[in-house]
């Protein structure tokens, strides 16, 4: 999603022949990776439809775009959508703030570091479902406990990732904020941060996957909406279309909530001077 | 004034890279430093910068003591050590966040002009040749108007051409404002070409060796004899550096005395 534009500068003297395939590539490249689902869904489509399999447990693509259809025709749809949007929005937002916070106080100062990346370390290592029990005790059944499972899934890769980053920030560099005076928060905000972006984008989208999946796990326990209270009413009821139907919405939100994290960082990071970027987008 | 009283470092491994360094620099006095590899050339600039701390003695500027980063003391290093993260006009800017945006904005564009790389204001780090960042990093430090300016090895990655070039413009750059310049090189010609004085260190523990006054007008001609001269003493007196037999010359010699034999 890196914008092309310096690199249709740089070659600007070859001209257009050499512009013109890369304009066209600009939109063919990407299509190239919805081949393959393009090519087993219609695969799938047209064992049903010869009659090769009755499609009852793995119901063809029209049929769970049916049921798409149906649940988006009575308002269902959007309503289920929202809920889990809204938790995993809520509790990435708390998880990223509360991981960036950490990572940045652990990362700058070793004593703070000594002090609590232990103990972090040791939560990191309970298996994050482990708190479901207790976060129900605790902060009831409803949206509270949910988000708070969310954050904490969120929390562990930012905290890991902005702190590891900050220590391995090139020593040169720091010495330059330390020449012009800068410490405390203004060396984390003016030097460490900016220099650790690229892999604060990369632990923002490990953690934002974390999300989803935390999402699934809390509205399986106890929700009566959300795409995680479909897949268990298509389960209960053994609705298998209306199951599909929940994964290809999330497969779907999951990948445009990524995409728009990488959108959203690409304008910050047009200084990097990287192998990915000399590819191309 | 800057001055320098019996500086010693130990590092804690235990290998003592400064001892008793004692010198007075005017303010304005172009400075260079040369000695053989690990006599704590470096070292000493990292002491004055505040970068490190001397394990004895005092770095004060103007009775001032300097033991961390101080405001009128600047430093250019090996690499340009650009931000890459901010454009090259942000990136001369960065010293001075405190200043009203207007005022830094005027700032900056006057340093760019005087390196002669206002067209590439609003250009990456990446995009710029070695010389340039180098003349970035040099703007960079001198836009906040430092006292003292030091420069450790500043142009030792550059190639021949571009290097000369840097030195005549680092010089211009100087009569601007006339900041006292202490500049670590092992470059013989480039002391010559830019130093007041010239101070050799000798090695194992790093310490002061040989003091010689340049005494020539400038802008200085290369191939002068006087400058070969000159040239030669220094290089004479950094041969003695290195050779253990020979004790240590005091420092109140008169200028250029080195003998060559």
């Amino acid at each position: 999603m890196i914008s092309d534009a310096p690199v249709l500068q740089q070659t600007s003297e070859p001209a257009e022949s050499a512009a013109a395939p890369s304009r066209l590539s600009r939109y063919v490249r990407p299509m190239l990776g919805i081949l393959l689902p393009l090519a087993l869904a219609l695969g799938w489509e047209l064992v049903v439809w010869l009659g090769w399999s009755n499609g009852r447990l793995v119901p063809p693509p029209s049929r769970v775009l049916a049921t798409i259809a149906e649940l988006a025709r009575s308002g269902e749809l959007v309503r289920h959508i929202a809920a889990t949007l809204w938790r995993v929005g809520l509790g990435f937002a708390f998880g990223v703030i509360a991981g960036t916070l950490f990572g940045a106080i652990s990362g700058y100062w070793s004593l703070a570091r000594r002090l609590f990346d232990p103990t972090v370390q040791a939560l990191r290592a309970i298996p994050s479902l482990a708190w479901v029990p207790l976060f129900i005790l605790w902060l009831g059944i409803f949206e509270t406990s949910k988000i708070a499972l969310i954050a904490v899934g969120v929390f562990f890769p930012v905290y890991l990732g902005v702190m590891g980053a900050i220590l391995s920030v090139d020593r040169k560099i720091v010495e330059v904020g330390h020449t012009f005076r800068l410490s405390g928060f203004a060396m984390i905000r003016r030097i460490l941060l900016p220099a650790v972006l690229p892999a604060y984008v990369v632990s923002l989208r490990v953690g934002l996957g974390l999300g989803w999946m935390f999402v699934v796990a809390a509205e399986l326990i106890g929700a009566s909406e959300g795409l995680g209270y479909l897949l268990l009413d298509g389960q209960q009821l053994g609705k298998p279309a209306q199951i599909l139907a929940a994964i290809v919405i999330f497969a779907i939100l999951g990948k445009l909530t990524d995409w728009l994290i990488e959108v959203g960082a690409a304008p910050f990071l047009r200084w990097q001077d990287a192998f990915g970027r000399a590819k191309g987008a | 004034m800057l001055a320098l009283d019996r500086v010693s470092k130990t590092y804690p491994n235990g290998v003592q890279a400064l001892a008793r360094f004692s010198a007075e620099i005017r303010q304005g006095e172009i400075i260079a430093i040369i000695g053989g590899s690990g006599c704590g050339k470096s070292t000493l600039l990292r002491a004055i910068a505040g970068l490190d701390r001397a394990s004895s003695g005092a770095v004060t500027l103007d009775s001032e003591a300097i033991n961390s980063p101080h405001a009128k003391i600047g430093i250019i290093f090996q690499e340009p050590r650009l931000l890459p993260w901010l454009s090259v006009a942000d990136n001369i800017g960065f010293g001075l966040a405190d200043l009203p945006a207007a005022e830094r904005r005027e700032k900056v564009a006057r340093a760019l002009e005087r390196v002669g790389l206002a067209d590439k204001a609003q250009a990456w780090p990446r995009e710029l040749s070695g010389g340039q960042a180098q003349r970035v990093a040099i703007a960079r430090a001198l836009v906040p108007q430092p006292e003292v300016l030091l420069l450790d090895e500043p142009f030792s990655a550059l190639d021949a051409f571009t290097r000369r070039d840097l030195q005549d413009h680092l010089l211009d750059l100087w009569a601007d404002t006339r900041p006292t310049l202490i500049l670590v090189t092992h470059d013989v010609d480039e002391a010559v070409v830019l130093a007041d004085r010239v101070l050799v260190m000798r090695p194992r523990p790093g310490r002061l060796f040989d003091q010689i006054e340049i005494n020539l007008g400038r802008p200085r001609d290369r191939n002068s004899p006087l400058f070969e001269n000159f040239k030669r003493s220094v290089l004479t007196s950094l041969d003695r550096s290195l050779d253990r037999s020979v004790p240590d010359r005091d420092a109140t010699q008169g200028p250029g005395q080195a003998m060559w034999w």
